[in-house]
């Protein structure tokens, strides 16, 4: 029981941060981010090659993975994005610019790093043995630790520094905080890049341990949306929900099911089917996004 | 002649004669034997894109339609195979089910709307494909293969269909009735868009709220074109099925929902011959730049964000469509 508790911990809170990065972009731009998987990719990508590859400490390639996505979300956001909602007539359109830049980042993962998959070396070795009912290894809880502290503090900056506000101005009514003097564009490219950057830091994070490859990017972008739903679109509290309770409903599952395998998955979605016609908004989603 | 103008006819009779005459005299000229099944299955995922048409038409984004198209496979493979029925009984049966699988889920989540619903079906195809992977009569992951080519069919001794395990070129005869399939596809679809319910249909897209103040029976419409469209999508997955003589929980995942989707935005949402295009383009494109090798992908995404780039409406905003436009 400690075990898939702990393992809910760990799946939760790491789905919370790729969660929360889709959750920032769709709230500010109404985007459905479909490249947001790939996002993550590259972010492992960019550690393995800093830490892995050179050897330059972890912290650093961390810093670099956050830097590199921050740089091009921001470049999507100002050149791509915006242009196309501005011109177009349904703002849907933007669906298929996010598709297409899906397979753009998957094109150029492939040309760069290859379809294998990477590793690194383990940050910290040994395993956490708590009487042999609770086995973790020490990087799964480092990489868990830092991932709550990204979490707080991102919560930190979207609530007391001045960008923060913006940002959230502009996700609760774009128009009334355009009169107030927010830089609207301004304010969407750097909430773009910020939700990019969390996509990154997450992909140099789960490198450690999951390692990574050029196919987790479309997995991860349909979980992600699976966690957007269940705590409501466009709702930061409500991503983090999100990952926490379909992380915990995949340790639960995988421990009690584990015979049938996919079963599980398959309860999960008709589970989530289900909850999302009764309560379409989610757990805190405001009606009809 | 009933109420088109000339220059739609000549539009139309040019559309027919280049897709049944012209196409395989260019394909017996270059000998790209290969282009025969890349046309088939367009016209096929025209057929299913056409359906998701429809209901962005009410105003609902679908990236459910691969689950439709499974479930039409399916059906009909296990018809044929498990049950002994003639293909040609089995197709239209494939698109019934899926109408009334369409039916009893849309019930609940047609309520849904913007990207509640788009999401409700993204999850829909995950939970079909989960569901071919657990039940026993589809066989889990090994899926159904050698499904029989679709026998002939004769009424009072005379032949309307014929044999296609007797033919010489399976080919040429699937193209054929794939596009014949799509011709009258497309041509329900026009007369759809232009009948009372379409009018009806434009309305909810506006303004769902404002269309039932007036009087229209919103629930209903939305159920009618759900099922319909999912219809398209069961037709199409059934002739898929058919033609690759097998059918896996994969045949159709996510990745080909949102490709249904994708081929609707290419094409233009403002136009009921968009999807046809929008496929056309996507998946013989991608073929076509098959001869780059690795960079296949990189050029066919460029492609793909400078066309929606330029012309976030669509390629058909481009207005060199002929006919249909609407």
């Amino acid at each position: 029981m400690e075990q898939i508790l702990a393992n809910g911990v760990y799946l939760g809170s790491q789905y919370a941060m790729i969660a929360l990065g889709l959750t920032l972009i769709f709230a500010l731009m109404n985007v459905l981010n479909f490249a947001h998987g790939q996002m993550y990719v590259i972010g492992g990508f960019v550690t393995y090659t800093f830490y892995g590859q050179w050897g330059v400490p972890f912290v650093l390639a961390l810093v670099m993975s956050c830097v590199t996505l921050a740089i091009l979300g921001a470049l999507i956001e100002r050149y791509l994005f915006a242009p196309v909602i501005k011109g177009s007539a349904r703002e849907e359109s933007t669906m298929l610019l996010a598709a297409g830049i899906a397979f753009f980042l998957d094109a150029v993962i492939l040309l760069v790093f290859g379809e294998k998959q990477r590793g690194v070396p383990k940050i910290v070795d040994g395993v956490f043995n708590y009487d042999f009912r609770l086995i973790m290894p020490y990087d799964r809880i480092l990489i868990c630790v830092l991932a709550i502290l990204s979490i707080v503090a991102f919560i930190g900056l979207m609530q007391y520094t001045k960008t923060g506000r913006a940002l959230r101005a502009l996700a609760q009514d774009r128009t009334a905080a355009q009169l107030m003097g927010v830089n609207v564009d301004r304010y969407s490219m750097i909430g773009f890049a910020l939700g990019a950057m969390l996509a990154g830091l997450v992909g140099g994070l789960l490198v450690t341990i999951t390692g990574v490859n050029l196919g987790m990017g479309g997995p991860t972008s349909i979980k992600a949306f699976m966690m957007v739903m269940i705590g409501g679109a466009g709702v930061i509290s409500g991503a983090i929900w999100g990952g926490i309770i379909l992380g915990f409903m995949e340790a639960i599952g995988l421990a009690v099911l584990y015979q049938y395998g996919d079963i599980t998955y398959l309860l999960i979605f008709v589970s989530l089917m289900i909850f999302l016609a009764i309560r379409p908004q989610g757990l805190m989603g405001k009606p009809w996004g | 002649m009933f109420g088109f103008t000339a220059k739609q006819l000549t539009g139309v009779g040019i559309f027919l004669f280049v897709l049944f005459i012209g196409v395989p005299l260019i394909i017996g000229a270059t000998g790209r034997w290969d282009f025969y099944f890349t046309l088939t299955s367009v016209a096929l995922l025209a057929i299913a894109s056409a359906g998701v048409w429809l209901t962005f038409y009410i105003g609902r984004i679908n990236i459910g339609q691969g689950a439709f198209a499974l479930i039409g496979a399916y059906v009909s493979a296990i018809l044929v195979v498990k049950a002994g029925w003639s293909f040609w009984i089995s197709l239209p049966a494939a698109g019934i089910f899926a109408a009334i699988v369409a039916i009893l889920i849309g019930l609940p989540i047609l309520r849904l709307r913007g990207v509640y619903f788009a999401m409700i079906t993204l999850v829909l195809t995950q939970v079909v494909t989960l569901t071919a992977l657990a039940l026993p009569i589809t066989n889990g992951a090994k899926g159904i293969s050698n499904i029989p080519l679709p026998s002939g069919v004769s009424l009072f001794g005379i032949p309307i269909l014929p044999d296609f395990a007797g033919m010489e070129n399976t080919k040429l005869a699937f193209y054929y009735t794939a596009c014949i399939l799509m011709v009258i596809t497309y041509a329900a679809l026009y007369r759809l868009v232009n009948s009372r319910l379409g009018h009806l249909c434009r309305s909810m897209q506006q303004n769902e709220e404002l269309a039932s103040s007036i009087g229209v029976n919103i629930a209903y419409i939305r159920i009618v074109i759900f099922a319909i469209s999912s219809f398209f999508g069961g037709i199409g997955g059934a002739m898929f099925g058919s033609i690759a003589q097998s059918v896996y929980p994969s045949s159709f995942q996510v990745a080909d929902s949102v490709n249904f989707m994708l081929n609707c935005f290419l094409g233009g949402l403002g136009f009921v011959f968009g999807p046809m295009l929008g496929t056309l383009v996507l998946y013989f494109g991608w073929d076509l730049l098959f001869e780059f090798g690795k960079y296949q992908m990189l050029i066919y995404s460029t492609i793909l964000i400078l066309i929606i780039r330029f012309l976030p409406n669509g390629l058909l905003s481009l207005r060199f469509g002929k006919g249909g436009d609407k």
